[in-house]
């Protein structure tokens, strides 16, 4: 036990922790500003990893290959929007058959299941033989897509944009087209996604096709660790809500590298990852069942 | 301004629970026109405010609002002829959202949106005005978050915002059953005020008679999915509770059943 070997590994932490912050803010439109339960990231990440690495490979720039990643995102997006709007289908139930499908989407585009780059012979903009720089990196992404999100939320469509995930009565009574709203924030969200499944795989030295697996639970982890931990203080601005995703990615896995500190097998990680988000979604229910229980007699204020 | 010829619908046909809503709906109404809509439980009254409205495709039949046949358009776009102020006080306003975006968002209904940002600061002086009319101190709480509200004030925001921009025809759809007598009154209150001043055409459902009788120009009763009343001009404005009751025997062959509309 060597506090020391704990203390060297968290820098590697908070650089994971910021890029999969960069995934969760765009969980965080979908699960929070839109209240979707979309599953598409799982196989989304991972396309945006297999598009970047291919792009690059095939000699394209690192910032083309980013942005071909983004928009492979947003297309798997628009495929889970179709399901939803279009046919019906529980949004849920939707992403989980996009991500089954984008499996065998992402075989087809690395070829096999994984595909290395090298930052000696590719110009990678992060990776993590070099964390500073990572984190650097990590923390440019994080604020420009915080800066040019919260922008978007404060434009008049981006204000019906909220309104549809707050009140679907509402908003179509006040002109909104629901539906594309959905589809938008699908897209956007798993455009968001792929950009960061991008920069993971540059910063792991390769894509794979597993390289998604449980990537929603990381994400909802982020976002809900995020409000349990700063809510209070964050809640009133959209700029800081999504800071406080980002801060919930990164004590994430600043938890999963004291876990293993402690002694626990990588292979544990899963179940861990399980049980912390568990734990933080049990918090604010079990706080209100907790409160409501001891409600003062004559109701609240406002009864 | 309100036209609608033979509408027809039936929910869940050929299942067990079919149920046929409204049963050849013909209504006209003339500009500046309040009408109070009353009836039984399950006579169809809020369900043709949702055939207006656009909620669902109807069977058969035409919506035309203002010269424009809606028949065919979708809800949101039908909602830039529409003013809504629903029974939930939830519904007709965005909890997560500040007072003055639910506003902005309202005042743009029926506009195209852009990028431009949501809201601005004349707008904003404008709303403070506008909310100092409610009277209900909405007027400092701008950025408050309209799920810190009241039932009532609820549903004086959602008044407000459904006639922010003038609609062709407002729809009211029992907005005061929800909430306490007293807090009911005011809203009635604010409604009639609004209708007023704006020249509004409105159609209003309620359970309680006598309100129905009190307010507007013209009231319809509804059974079983059909009109059965129009009472307009001075034989409204001198009709009783008792005349009601009559008239209902009378048109429907039924003695009027709904505990709610007699008690209240």
């Amino acid at each position: 036990m060597n506090i020391m070997a704990l203390i060297n590994a968290l820098p590697g932490s908070i650089a994971q922790g910021l890029i999969w912050g960069i995934m969760a803010i765009g969980v965080y439109m979908t699960y929070k500003v839109l209240d979707l339960a979309d599953l598409t990231v799982d196989g989304s990440i991972a396309t945006g990893g297999a598009t970047a690495v291919m792009l690059m490979l095939s000699g394209q720039n690192v910032y083309v290959a980013l942005i071909g990643a983004t928009i492979a995102g947003m297309l798997a997006g628009l495929a889970t929007g179709i399901f939803h709007v279009a046919f019906g289908i529980p949004s849920i139930l939707a992403g989980i058959l996009t991500q089954l499908g984008l499996y065998s989407v992402n075989m087809r585009i690395m070829g096999k299941s994984n595909q290395a780059i090298s930052v000696d012979n590719y110009d990678l903009i992060l990776s993590l033989r070099d964390i500073p720089n990572a984190i650097l990196v990590g923390v440019i992404f994080c604020a420009v897509l915080i800066v040019v999100l919260y922008c978007f939320y404060g434009t008049e469509i981006g204000r019906v944009f909220r309104a549809t995930g707050c009140n679907e009565i509402m908003a179509r009574a006040q002109g909104t087209n629901t539906d594309h709203m959905k589809i938008i924030g699908l897209m956007i969200s798993n455009g968001v996604v792929a950009l960061a499944g991008g920069l993971y795989a540059q910063y792991q030295g390769n894509a794979d096709v597993n390289m998604g697996r449980g990537a929603i639970v990381i994400g909802l982890a982020a976002v809900i660790i995020g409000e349990v931990v700063l809510g209070r203080w964050v809640y009133f601005n959209y700029m800081l809500r999504m800071a406080a995703v980002v801060f919930g990615a990164i004590m994430y896995f600043c938890v999963i590298a004291v876990v293993l500190w402690l002694g626990l097998e990588t292979t544990d990680m899963k179940l861990i990852s399980a049980l912390i988000v568990a734990a933080f979604l049990a918090v604010p229910y079990l706080k209100g069942k907790y409160k409501a229980s001891h409600v003062k007699r004559g109701g609240g204020k406002n009864a | 301004m309100l036209e609608l010829k033979g509408i027809f619908k039936t929910f869940n046909p050929g299942s067990p629970n079919e149920k046929r809503a409204l049963n050849g709906i013909d209504l006209v109404l003339e500009e500046g026109d309040f009408v109070t809509i009353i009836g039984g439980n399950g006579a169809g009254k809020s369900t043709m405010l949702n055939a207006i409205a656009g909620a669902w495709p109807i069977d058969e039949g035409q919506v035309i609002i203002d010269g424009v046949d809606v028949t065919h358009l979708p809800e949101h776009k039908r909602a830039a002829y529409l003013g809504r102020v629903f029974q939930d006080p939830m519904n007709g306003t965005a909890a997560d959202m500040e007072i003055e975006e639910n506003l902005a968002i309202a005042k743009r209904r029926g506009k195209n949106r852009s990028f431009r940002w949501g809201i601005t600061r004349k707008e904003r002086e404008e709303y403070v005005e506008l909310l100092k009319m409610l009277d209900l101190g909405l007027e400092t709480r701008m950025r408050a978050k309209v799920g810190l509200l009241s039932g009532g004030q609820r549903q004086a925001l959602t008044l407000l915002m459904a006639t922010l921009k003038k609609p062709k025809l407002l729809l009211l759809d029992e907005h005061t059953a929800a909430l306490d007598p007293k807090t009911a009154a005011k809203v009635l209150e604010i409604s009639d005020k609004i209708i007023a001043e704006n020249n509004l055409t409105a159609l209003m459902v309620t359970h309680n008679m006598k309100d129905a009788i009190a307010h507007g120009n013209r009231l319809i009763m509804m059974w079983d999915g059909k009109i059965i009343l129009d009472i307009k001009g001075e034989e409204k404005k001198n009709l009783t509770v008792e005349d009601l009751l009559k008239q209902f025997t009378i048109a429907s062959g039924k003695e009027f059943t709904s505990d709610r509309a007699l008690l209240s």
